[in-house]
């Protein structure tokens, strides 16, 4: 394994920027929850820190995966759409009487499927997962609709749906799940030689490929845990709405890559890590809550998130953009 | 994945999935149905009402429409504050942009965080905004639906705009004036198992065996799908297949659109009637050139100022939802609280060209 290979590959300048970064993130995260807990009634408190957690779970939930797979210098738009489509197979299926024990290891199935048939079209055919993802974005989420049409399916088991919203004190059950998986994304992508590779890949895919690293095998799988994600995903919004329809989840996937970049990974793949979006997606929920809190109009509100993430992309990217002036030959043409 | 197979940890996930569904085990759908029928049917409210309480001070009701900036909602929010404004209390619209299912529960939840006196919300989806609102309500906040119900334990009272039997009757009414209560007439609804429709539409019919509807013939039920195209075509074939038609009634807002549209570049303007329910803005232009007598609809002011009402007569302890109680709704007067909660706003309003300026939405 070309384990030190990556080191090479990205100069230690982005190593220190991204450093940088997540310190920036870390400190404006703090900088809004102190601002919010002085100035904003009813923020500073657990059942109030409970529903920030239990809304973030999702995009949480989705950016573990999300985060590897542009690392890896690709992208999953269908992520939403997945989530979707799980959610109106779990409908279907319950509506046929099949117990939820057996429909939720089927979701999880489906979403492996809607990633693998992403991953295939990406690894097998080499096209663009930008355009392969927009296409599979309409596609499944066509096919949700197709499944369920327009009905909600709300008789779910409440023993599961109490479950979605429970909490140890201020922690929502739904929150641990979240620890434990970034838990284990975080491991891979950092400490482990799979973890190197995605990196290795993500920064030069011809450089990674010669040095042994499997190229394709390792994006198909990828998008395999993309789409199974999005289907655990699935699972945790339907109980926790309480509602399987065609509809969840719709704009999602936007959310998801936003968090993501503004957690400093660069969109061009490469670098980038996981506790920096972990702390983005808390940064875009509590500045989300704060401003519901002290009454901010929805537009606003779609303003400043807007401001945080044209702000994400940039800063990170006026660096990438110098050293692309000075030294001609760059990475960034990776597109396998 | 050139050599090894990648389809290992897939089979052994279908395995489980097989092993599970075998075992037999687990919670399907007709269990949560027993356990849910063999529950104890809602627990009534313990509170006693107190008819005779005043409406409290400095009240804060918060108003959460399916969408912000939807002219519809607007009027209704901007009723509904109007009336907080009268009995004292505060009233404010929050709400998502987008009118999706869930986007309106992290808004209840702020609400609940906010400790608002009460809710009155529009729902999205009857089902997702449930939890959050059993949360608030058990957080002290009263809520209050419109316009779109809650499922029936997510809040404690509905105002309902119009009922079915008000708004089929009343529309067979004012086509039966615009035609002299003679000729043929037809209905282009929305799709064949529109609910809604259908039951306006069985009301239609039973109206129309009254005896002062006795020479009123309806001819045909056309369904455009609430899409505009169709409804435009529909709407030419039933002039086609019967050119003698008196009048056209259209309970959808996208129906009578397009036939209005049609009829006011054919040669029948203005001699085959055209009503049913659409909103003023959309209207406005076919009831200025003679397309369209008159048409209904609820008044979105009035709904949004009687759910406040409602709200303030919930939070000071006038009512707790339970059939059979009464408050008062400043100038709409008193209104009874009917069964399941439910509170009947009245008859829809009538548009035409000598009040159709004064609406906005």
């Amino acid at each position: 394994m070309p384990a030190e290979h990556t080191g090479a590959v990205g100069s230690r300048w982005p190593v220190r920027a991204a450093y940088r970064w997540e310190g920036l993130i870390l400190a404006l995260l703090a900088g809004v929850a102190l601002w919010a807990s002085l100035g904003v009634d009813g923020f500073a408190n657990g059942s109030n820190v409970s529903f920030l957690l239990l809304d973030t779970t999702e995009i949480a939930l989705m950016v573990l995966t999300m985060t590897l797979v542009i690392v890896a210098a690709e992208i999953d738009l269908s992520v939403a759409s997945t989530l979707g489509l799980s959610c109106a197979v779990l409908g279907q299926l319950w509506n046929a009487g099949l117990p939820i024990e057996a429909i939720m290891p089927i979701c999880l199935l489906v979403g492996a499927v809607c990633g693998a048939f992403n991953g295939l079209l990406v690894t097998g055919l080499g096209l663009p997962s930008l355009a392969v993802t927009i296409g599979t974005y309409a596609l499944f989420r066509g096919l949700a609709y197709v499944l369920l049409g327009d009905q909600a399916v709300a008789d779910l088991p409440p023993a599961y749906t109490g479950l979605a919203t429970a909490s140890l004190g201020p922690i929502p059950l739904a929150s641990l799940l979240v620890v434990v998986l970034a838990g284990v994304a975080a491991v891979v992508l950092h400490a482990t030689g799979l973890g190197r590779s995605i990196f290795a890949l993500g920064s030069n895919v011809e450089a990674a490929f010669f040095a042994g690293v499997r190229v394709k095998r390792i994006k198909f799988w990828l998008f395999v845990a993309s789409g199974t994600m999005a289907s655990l995903a699935s699972l945790v919004y339907t109980f926790r709405y309480a509602s399987a329809r065609a509809d969840n989840g719709m704009g999602l996937e936007l959310a998801v890559v936003a968090a993501v970049l503004l957690g400093g990974v660069s969109i061009f793949g490469g670098r980038g890590s996981l506790p920096g979006v972990l702390m983005a997606v808390l940064l875009l929920g509590v500045v989300r809550n704060a401003l519901i809190l002290a009454d901010v109009a929805n537009e606003v509100l779609n303003f400043v998130t807007g401001l945080l993430l044209v702000a994400s992309v940039l800063a990170p990217n006026l660096g990438a953009v110098r050293r692309r002036r000075t030294t001609p030959s760059v990475e960034g043409k990776s597109v396998s | 994945m050139t050599t090894r197979t990648p389809w290992r940890p897939a089979a052994l996930l279908t395995g489980l999935v097989l092993l599970t569904a075998a075992c037999g085990g687990g919670t399907t759908r007709s269990d949560v149905a027993q356990q849910q029928s063999s529950a104890p049917a809602g627990a009534a409210s313990s509170a006693a009402a107190d008819p005779n309480a005043p409406i409290k001070q400095g009240l804060k009701v918060a108003f959460l429409p399916k969408q912000v900036n939807n002219p519809y909602f607007t009027i209704a929010n901007q009723g509904g504050i109007s009336a907080a404004a009268e009995y004292g209390g505060e009233g404010k619209e929050v709400g998502p942009s987008d009118a999706s299912a869930s986007s309106q529960v992290s808004y209840i939840n702020t609400l609940t965080q906010q400790k608002q006196d009460a809710i009155v919300i529009s729902a999205n989806d009857p089902n997702a905004v449930v939890p959050a609102l059993k949360q608030a309500m058990a957080a002290g906040i009263k809520v209050v639906s419109y316009d779109s119900d809650t499922a029936a334990d997510g809040r404690q009272i509905f105002v309902n705009q119009a009922s079915a039997e008000d708004l089929g009757r009343t529309e067979v009414q004012l086509l039966a004036e615009q035609i002299g209560h003679k000729g043929k007439i037809a209905v282009l609804s929305a799709t064949p198992n529109a609910t809604n429709q259908n039951a306006w539409i069985e009301f239609m019919k039973d109206e129309l065996t009254k005896p002062e509807f006795k020479d009123m013939e309806l001819v045909k039920v056309a369904y455009g799908n609430d899409d505009d195209q169709k409804s435009f075509t529909e709407t030419q074939g039933l002039l086609r297949s019967y050119p003698d038609l008196a009048g056209i009634i259209s309970p959808t807002t996208v129906g009578i659109a397009a036939a209005a549209r049609y009829l006011s570049d054919s040669p029948y303007k203005g001699k085959v009637k055209l009503t049913g329910l659409g909103t003023p803005n959309q209207l406005r232009k076919f009831v200025k050139d003679g397309t369209i007598d008159a048409f209904e609809l609820w008044n979105p002011a009035d709904l949004g100022y009687l759910a406040s009402y409602a709200a303030a007569a919930l939070a000071s302890g006038q009512i707790t939802g339970a059939e059979g109680e009464r408050f008062k709704a400043g100038r709409l007067g008193e209104y009874t609280v009917g069964a399941k909660g439910e509170v009947l706003l009245g008859k829809p309003t009538v548009f035409d060209k000598d009040n159709i300026d004064d609406f906005d939405f």
